[in-house]
């Protein structure tokens, strides 16, 4: 087990940069995803990390020594691919012991460990059968069980749900979960679903454009997201954001979003939005969840306006409303008993208590 | 709601199961054709075996047989000559493949695999070199031999073996050529998995490729069989002495004596000749046709 730590990593495709010199460092133990859309760099950055890609400048560190120049197999890390890549020629028992094989472990020892991670797995059935014999999931869980017989320092995952069905997808996230829970193995883990990362992470790196945007908890990230993109990618439905001005009222500052409406900025926030008073592009950020259908009675923050729903999405337990609030389609999600009606005016209240005010030049949230 | 009734419509003049048969009448009629032309050589050719020579040349109908015999076959698998061909053409063919597997499989993975500078033009290059007809080769390969034999006294003409130093020239490029294309298609995670395991080059050549690859390595090796088994200017060119010719050019050297044709005796002698590759061919035609046809239908 070990930290991996990352220092100024650069990757550069003839004159094309993929990774821009990006810092990290992955403490012992702990499940880290990088998420971004793609071409951001996370694969690159994963495939760097396992020695399967060139660093082009920087360096990285596995368990405190410098592996720049260490080819994959003496990097004692195990990787699962996409698409599982499992030697097709090869049962299961044959392809999780493969690297162990190779290594001359004792054949007593080769046995215990596939054995143990097989049991792991839930796969100890399927020992004797061929990959082609297995469903996505379990050649999936083969593919995992391949990673944990070879007991290794850092376990990478590129995108190892994508060419699952959702249902198997959700299933599989639980039982990555698990095995970590279990074997404790520093993870690092690259997906382009935000939702598969906030499940899985200790951490979640976001990354664009080969840079990272920010790093933190998923309960960070999705409360004091640090840019537009990281408040934008993390979170789904998106979330909302409106043009806005801010502006110096009776009662103290306020978000102008339209002529006819128009929110207090909270008490608390005023000191640090009053510089922004009067400046253009700036964008009023509030997540779906925190607008939702009025009630009887109002919370403490909550701010009531009226919306025409042009869209109606119902999802079972709750209802997606989509309306324009100047210029922009937002979403509020509501109660799906609230009556809410494609064209019928519809009460909301926004929970300003979780707006965020974003410079729409620089991407940063003020 | 009131009911509504909806009337069957009548099928449509040229719909699809029309359609469908009649591109199956016409794929019916071509391979009809193709059947007819490509096995009426080898029909004539087993008649004409199973035929005496006074009937041969008594030439009343050549599509029928009157008086059926066996002895060309007896009188040919007796002959000490013919076994002698069979046994020499049996030995240049499976050694060519053994030769030319053990240069196109290393070569094919290292040019598919281990992206080198130059690698894409050698891959090309590889191919050119499968263009050049052997009709052009066989001049300067002779001179080379002459060559050889005047500087270190090693006589190459007139041997048996020196064709398995020969017809790798023209199994070697095209082997090599396919067999890339079915590396290519071998997904490149497969290589990366097993570099993670701890695997060498080597090892992930003979370990996880010449498996996987299979199909491919057998139409290759099905490929370098059947050329070297059926190659006739070559060891025209370079063996004369009986006991050194391979089949097809001792069929011809042997069974044609100025201008009498033994046509029955040569045509049995083709036809036993041709059994070889078709057994072959009937055995692992699945894997040749996955071999050929692996690049154009795998991701």
């Amino acid at each position: 087990m070990a930290q991996v730590t990352l220092r100024k990593v650069q990757k550069t495709y003839e004159e094309t940069p993929a990774v821009c010199g990006i810092d990290l460092d992955i403490p012992d133990k702990e499940f880290v995803v990088l998420v971004g859309p793609s071409g951001c760099g996370k694969t690159t950055t994963l495939r760097m990390i396992a020695g399967l890609e060139e660093i082009t400048a920087g360096e990285i560190a596995i368990g405190g020594e410098v592996v720049n120049d260490i080819p994959p197999k003496d990097r004692d890390i195990a990787m699962v691919f996409q698409n599982y890549a499992l030697y097709p020629h090869m049962t299961v028992y044959e392809n999780m012991s493969f690297g162990l094989r190779l290594k001359k472990t004792p054949k007593d020892e080769i046995d215990r460990r596939v054995q143990r991670a097989a049991g792991i797995l839930n796969i100890s059935q399927l020992l004797d059968r061929k990959p082609k014999q297995l469903s996505g999931g379990q050649r999936q869980r083969v593919a995992m069980g391949r990673a944990i017989v070879r007991d290794p320092k850092v376990f990478l995952f590129d995108e190892p749900l994508s060419n699952l069905d959702a249902k198997l997808r959700v299933h599989m996230r639980t039982e990555i979960k698990k095995v970590h829970q279990h074997v404790r193995t520093t993870t690092v883990y690259v997906t382009h679903d935000q939702v598969e990362a906030m499940t899985l992470a200790d951490r979640i790196v976001v990354m664009n454009a080969g840079h990272i945007e920010q790093v933190g908890t998923p309960h960070e990230l999705y409360h004091r997201p640090a840019t537009r993109f990281v408040a934008a990618f993390i979170g789904s439905p998106a979330m909302n954001m409106v043009p806005c001005g801010v502006e110096e009222a009776a009662g103290g500052l306020r978000f102008r979003l339209s002529e006819d409406l128009s929110f207090p900025v909270p008490r608390e926030r005023s000191e640090r939005y009053r510089p922004h008073v009067g400046k253009g592009k700036l964008l009023f950020g509030l997540r779906p969840e925190h607008m939702i259908e009025q009630r009887p009675h109002v919370e403490p923050g909550q701010q009531p306006f009226e919306a025409k729903p042009v869209v109606v999405e119902p999802m079972g337990s709750e209802s997606l409303v989509f309306f324009v609030l100047n210029g922009v389609e937002a979403c509020a999600r509501v109660n799906p008993d609230c009556g809410a009606r494609v064209g019928e005016p519809l009460k909301l209240v926004a929970d300003l208590r979780h707006v965020h005010l974003i410079d729409d030049e620089t991407g940063r949230i003020l | 709601m009131s009911a509504v009734a909806i009337e069957a419509r009548p099928a449509r003049r040229g719909s699809i199961s029309r359609d469908r048969k009649k591109a199956m009448y016409w794929s019916y009629f071509f391979l009809m054709l193709f059947v007819l032309f490509f096995l009426t050589p080898p029909l004539y050719m087993l008649i004409m075996s199973l035929k005496t020579s006074g009937e041969i040349a008594e030439a009343r109908f050549p599509w029928w047989v009157f008086h059926p015999t066996f002895d060309n076959y007896w009188s040919l698998l007796g002959s000490e000559n013919f076994q002698n061909f069979f046994i020499n053409s049996t030995l240049v063919s499976l050694s060519t493949v053994v030769v030319t597997m053990l240069i196109s499989i290393p070569a094919a993975f290292s040019l598919s695999r281990m992206k080198f500078w130059g690698s894409a033009t050698l891959a090309a290059g590889v191919f050119l070199t499968y263009l050049i007809p052997e009709t052009l080769l066989f001049i300067p390969l002779f001179k080379i031999f002459s060559w050889v034999t005047e500087f270190t006294g090693i006589e190459l003409v007139n041997h048996w073996w020196v064709l398995i130093f020969i017809y790798p020239t023209l199994t070697v490029p095209f082997c090599t050529w396919i067999m890339i294309g079915y590396f290519a298609s071998i997904p490149k995670e497969l290589d990366e998995a097993a570099l993670i395991d701890g695997a060498g080059w080597l090892q992930l050549l003979v370990r996880i490729f010449i498996p996987v690859a299979l199909p491919g390595i057998i139409a290759a090796t099905i490929f370098a069989f059947t050329v070297s088994w059926a190659d006739f200017l070559y060891p025209l060119v370079f063996t004369t002495s009986a006991d050194q010719l391979v089949l097809p050019a001792g069929i011809v050297t042997t069974l044609i004596k100025g201008d009498v044709f033994e046509w029955g005796r040569i045509m049995t002698a083709a036809l036993l000749g041709a059994m070889p590759p078709l057994l072959i061919y009937a055995f692992l035609m699945d894997y040749y046709i996955a071999g050929l046809t692996a690049g154009a239908t795998k991701g």
